[in-house]
Formats: C-alpha cells, structure tokens, sequence
C-alpha cells in the first residue's frame, strides 16, 4: 500500500516524528487560513512531480489559491491531481537523507542515512552513504545511532534529533509493516530543528489484516484493477492486447514472455491462482474480457488445479458475457481431456505454450 | 541443522500443522499417497481426531512428545501463521516447510531469523515445498509428474516449476530433488542456499534453477555457482513484466531498476550458466549437453 504525502505525515505525525504543518485541500476555497509561506504539492502515488509542475510556493491566501488552481485536475504521471497539500514552506539549511527499507538478501531491515540528501539515494557516493542492518529480533540498538551520528558529522544538537528521528521511523517500519520509510531531505532548518521535508510511506499488502485502517486507501490501480482486487484476483493491466490468464505467478509471466517471443504483447496479466472453483474462474474470466483483449490466451498447468474445472469456469463467463473473442486454451495435467471437450466450439486448442502463443498472435493479425 | 537427501527421505517424520483444514486433509492424502510417512497433525482443539489415520494433537509440543516427529509442513493461514511457526521451531522440528501465501514479511523476518538461531531449515513461505523424487513429498506439487533422477531443481515458483519438470520428465530424464523455495521477497531458503544444499547432495549431479524478477537472489546464485563443477541450467520468468508491479508473487517485482530478468539473464551468462528461452527448452539444454559424470 501506498501512502498520499499527507497521510504518511500523519502516520509520522503518531510515532512522535516531526513534520511540517500543513492542510489538504481538494478545491482552492477550501484553503482558508495556510501556513504562510507556503508550498503547494501535488498528492500523487508517483515521483517526479515536481518536474511535471505539482509544486508550487505562495507567500499569500490568494497565490495559495491560484496554485492550487493550477496544480489540481493536472495530470502527473498517468494520474489526475485530486488534492493538494497546502504545507508551511520550511527555511532549509542543510538537506540530509534517511530511509529504512528491507534487505531481502540479508533478510533484515536496512537502515540508511546521509549527511547528502535532497538527492535521490542512488547518486550518493557508497563512502557517504551510511549502511546499516537491523536484527529484527533485538531491533535498533543505541549503538547503531551512535554510529549513525560519527558517519554523519553533524554537530551534537542536529545529531541528536536525527537519532530520535531514526529511532522512531524504525519504530514505525516495524509497527506499520513498512516496506519502505524514506525521508529525502531530511531537512535541517536555519533554527536548528530537523523536519520531515518529504515523507515516503509504503506498507506491506499482506499486512492488511493487521491494518484495516489502511483498506481504503487510494492506491496506484486502474478501476479495473481495484475491481479484481476487490475480488481477490491478481490482474494487472498491460499495454499490449492480448489478454493472459494462467495458473500461477511464475507461469502467468512465462506466458506472457513466451508471447512476446512470438510477436505478441500482453494486455492483461491475470494469475488465477491455485483455484479450480468454476466461480471463481468465471469472476476472473469477466474481469478479463471488461480489459476487451483482441485474443484470450489461456494457458493452465493442471496438478492440484483440475483442468475441466476451470474449463467449466471459462465456458460459464463466456457465455455469460455474450462476448466474442476467439480463446486459445493450452490445457495440461489431470483431466485435460475432459477439459478440451468441454471448450470445443469454444476455444482453439494448443499443445504447448509456444504453438498457443503462435497462434494468438496469428489470430490477432488476422483480425478474428 | 537436516542434510540433504535433499533435507526430506523415506526416515523423515513430518508433521502437518493445520491438518484438518481443506488444504490440509487434501494434501495430507496426497502426500502420504507419495509414501511420505506423516506421524502427526495439528489443530488447536482438534486433539484426539485422525485425517486419513493421522493423529491429531493441539501443539507441536503434544505431537513431537508422542510421535518423535522432526520436520513440519504448515498449512495454516496468513495471520496465524508467525505463532504456528515458532511453536513447530520451539517443539524442536528441524525443518520447516511453510506452504503459507500472503504472511506479512515483517513476520517472515522473525520467524526466518529465530528458525536460524534454533537451526531450524525453513524452505518457503509461499511455496510448494520440497520433495525427494521417490522418497517422500512435504510439499504440495503434483505426485505424477516427478520420476527419480539426477536433475535438481531449484524454483521460486510453484506451476512454473511443475511445467518444466514435467518437460524434463517427459524427455526421459529424472529428478533428485525439487525445492520450492517461495515466491515471497523474504524466504527461508535462498536461491544461492539451496544451490549450495544441491551441490553437496550426491543424487544430485545437474541443476536446474528457475527464476523470476525482484530482488538479486539470481546474481548471488550465479556468483556462487562459477564455483561448482556440476552443470546448470536456468530459466527467468518476468522479461516482459513493467516495472513498479507486483506480478502475482509478492518478491516478483522490479523497483529503482533492481531485479530486472536481464540483470538475472546476465549474471547466469557471465556464470557460463545457459538460459533458456521457453520453459520446456530446459528439456532441450539437458538433452543436448554431456551427460555429467
């Protein structure tokens, strides 16, 4: 899950983490009193919008107003500006960075922080960059800190309140199911205090049990997308316009790779899981063809998931749906023979994934 | 900490915690079908019942006392999942198979970390478990399509990975081993660890490894494998997948440029470890390299 700006302040905001002032606003005349001066941004799940002019500063109501103006409705990305944040403008003196992610390889919280910030991580020399991982066991012991502030440089005063911060953010990782919290810059004001210039939050998906405030989000799907999620179903939309939908990740994205071998491009990538409830195909099935792909690419591996199953599935949405697009179904495993009888008339039977693919492309050109 | 005949044979006594659920009873039948000698179950407040003549206890604790078993297979739901595992690892299992999709991977990280200090093997989450072709399955991938052999396979996926053993069966050849390493971005078992685990293995003389984008597990795998002397082979899932989307598998995601298929692609190239394009051309590259001595 991905956090708006504003609601990753307020999640910092709770773990006692300094933030700006600010008000959200998703009209101008709601700006009524801002902190002046000011800075308008953009709430965008995505990066660069400061490029694409969703930032802006104002030193009164009325410049305020008319940066929200400009700034609201704006497309950024591929998504439309619905709310800004009206922010207090911050008198930065020195911009510093601190994130904490999770080392996959390392199987650990990994700490981050620089006396360079304001710049994205990537461009900060290894010898600047301060590295560390967290046991998850013991969590983040003084001594980290103490580290953390010799590496930096910072004087005494700057150095402390750089700790708390650290202190707290990883308090946040670990009690908000972070995957990811990064503060670039962390600014460090001409009075002294240090603040959250930006707040980036993103919070794991399986976690959403955990969580149920965070359900309702906004998050970075298409309407089609939030649909099938709403469901349970793994669809993502893709450029192309064949749609794919298989058994499993890994073979849902092999599929996909295999057309495009042959000339294709996928337009949906749909992972039915290890379901063989013809229901639940059916659901996913429907989603698939709201996406109007000029081709179904059905590509199912039966082992636990029976194949005439999900070949009732197929057949039940299609006729559902009164649609008509030609589907190419490559059915292996237990019962695959059941299957490919109850998809005749149907379906354009393949052997292999290769010879599926050929023929949805074929079939594509061909405008069937 | 178990060695291999890969981890699993004919002597382990698994245990299935969550056996009475749907998956459960299902698996359980289809893994004592495989020969796998289960010995026990567990169901909080299900002691005293039997799936499929399994005995059923409350605690891992109740069912290793009795029964002596030493490894346990987890069918047990997301949010009950961290507690489900401690106890397996505290009652003293030395291997842990956690079939589990979608479990918070801050949970992951605890129970990955304790199992290591308890020197427990945990293979998964988000997997479809291992399996000793011929011996005995903790797993859940289809018994029909595995005959003993001398390929090892190493997978972050569960159908995928069936394909393509199905391919390298039907092209005549055999497995040692199969382990399903997960699909989730924290996992018990690395890429590059359960290389290592199938390099000692003596059953074992090639190695198939199926990858997929997200995360550098592949290019530390390719690293350690300019090392080995037995034949590899690879398979990357994901080279058309965009970046910033998860692609079904919560690991399976390219961010900030990382774990893209080319980098994988790549790093197994300069390894001197062929990749094949299509799925089944696994079956293709084993067939036309020497057989390994």
């Amino acid at each position: 899950m991905k956090f708006y700006e504003y609601k990753a302040h307020e999640i910092f905001r709770k773990y006692g983490m300094p933030v700006p002032r600010g008000v959200l606003a998703s009209r101008p005349e709601d700006i009524m009193d801002p902190p002046l001066p000011c800075v308008v941004k953009a709430q965008v799940l995505v990066g660069g919008r400061g490029k694409a002019g969703g930032i802006k500063f104002a030193h009164t109501l009325e410049e305020a107003r008319e940066a929200a103006r400009a700034i609201l409705g704006m497309t950024i990305g591929p998504y439309t500006v619905r709310e800004v944040f009206v922010q207090e403008m911050l008198d930065i003196a020195r911009e510093l960075y601190l994130s904490i992610t999770v080392d996959r390889s390392a199987r650990a919280p990994l700490l981050m922080a620089s006396a360079l910030g304001g710049i994205d991580v990537e461009s900060v020399p290894a010898d600047k960059l301060f590295k560390v991982h967290i046991p998850p066991l013991v969590g983040l012991q003084p001594y980290v800190l103490r580290a953390l502030a010799k590496k930096l440089g910072l004087p005494t005063e700057i150095s402390n309140q750089v700790s708390d911060v650290a202190r707290k953010a990883y308090a946040l990782f670990r009690g908000e199911d972070a995957e990811l919290v990064e503060i670039n810059p962390l600014a460090v004001l001409k009075d002294g205090r240090v603040v959250a210039g930006d707040a980036k939050l993103i919070v794991d998906d399986n976690a959403e049990f955990r969580h149920p405030e965070y359900a309702e989000l906004p998050q970075d799907r298409t309407p089609l997308e939030e649909e099938a999620h709403d469901k349970g179903i793994t669809f993502i939309q893709l450029d192309g316009d064949i749609g794919v939908i298989a058994n499993g990740a890994g073979l849902t994205m092999a599929t996909l790779d295999v057309l495009s071998l042959k000339g294709g491009r996928g337009g949906a990538f749909l992972d039915l899981g290890g379901t063989d409830d013809p229901e639940k195909v059916k659901e996913a099935f429907e989603i698939l063809l709201k996406a109007k792909p000029s081709v179904i690419l059905l590509n199912i591996f039966g082992g636990i998931t029976k194949a005439d199953t999900v070949a009732v599935g197929v057949k039940e949405a299609l006729e559902a749906m009164r649609v008509n697009v030609p589907v190419i179904a490559r059915i292996k495993g237990v019962n695959e023979d059941r299957a490919r009888e109850i998809l005749q008339g149907i379906g354009y039977p393949a052997e292999t994934i290769g010879e599926a693919a050929e023929l949805a492309v074929k079939l594509r050109a061909g405008g069937a | 900490m178990l060695e291999l005949a890969v981890l699993l044979d004919e002597r382990t006594r698994l245990l299935v915690q969550g056996i009475t659920g749907h998956q459960g009873q299902f698996h359980t039948r289809a893994m004592l079908d495989y020969g796998t000698k289960i010995v026990a179950g567990v169901t909080p407040g299900k002691a005293g019942e039997t799936v499929h003549g399994v005995p059923v206890f409350d605690s891992c604790f109740d069912a290793v006392d009795e029964t002596g078993a030493n490894a346990s297979i987890m069918f047990v739901p997301a949010p009950y999942a961290k507690d489900a595992a401690v106890e397996a690892i505290e009652a003293g299992v030395r291997l842990l198979v956690i079939v589990t999709e979608r479990i918070p991977f801050h949970d992951t990280l605890d129970v990955v970390t304790y199992a290591r200090a308890k020197a427990c093997r945990v293979i998964g989450p988000n997997c479809p478990g291992l399996i000793s072709p011929g011996k005995a399955k903790a797993g859940i991938m289809p018994n029909h399509i595995f005959r003993p052999g001398d390929v090892g396979v190493i997978s972050r996926s569960g159908t995928l990975t069936y394909e393509i053993v199905h391919a390298i069966t039907e092209a005549g050849f055999g497995e040692s081993a199969c382990l399903g390493i997960g699909g989730d971005p924290v996992i018990g078992t690395s890429m590059s660890e359960a290389l290592e685990l199938l390099a000692k293995d003596r059953e074992t003389k090639r190695i198939v490894l199926v990858g997929e984008i997200g995360g550098t597990t592949e290019e530390e795998t390719a690293k350690r494998a300019r090392r080995m002397r037995k034949p590899i082979y690879a398979y990357i899932a994901g080279r058309t997948a965009p970046p910033g989307r998860r692609m079904g598998h919560a690991g399976a995601i390219i961010s900030r440029g990382m774990g893209t298929a080319q980098s994988k692609i790549d790093a197994f190239a300069k390894a001197g470890i062929p990749v094949a394009d299509y799925p089944v051309d696994i079956a293709r590259l084993l067939r036309e390299s020497p057989a390994p001595s």
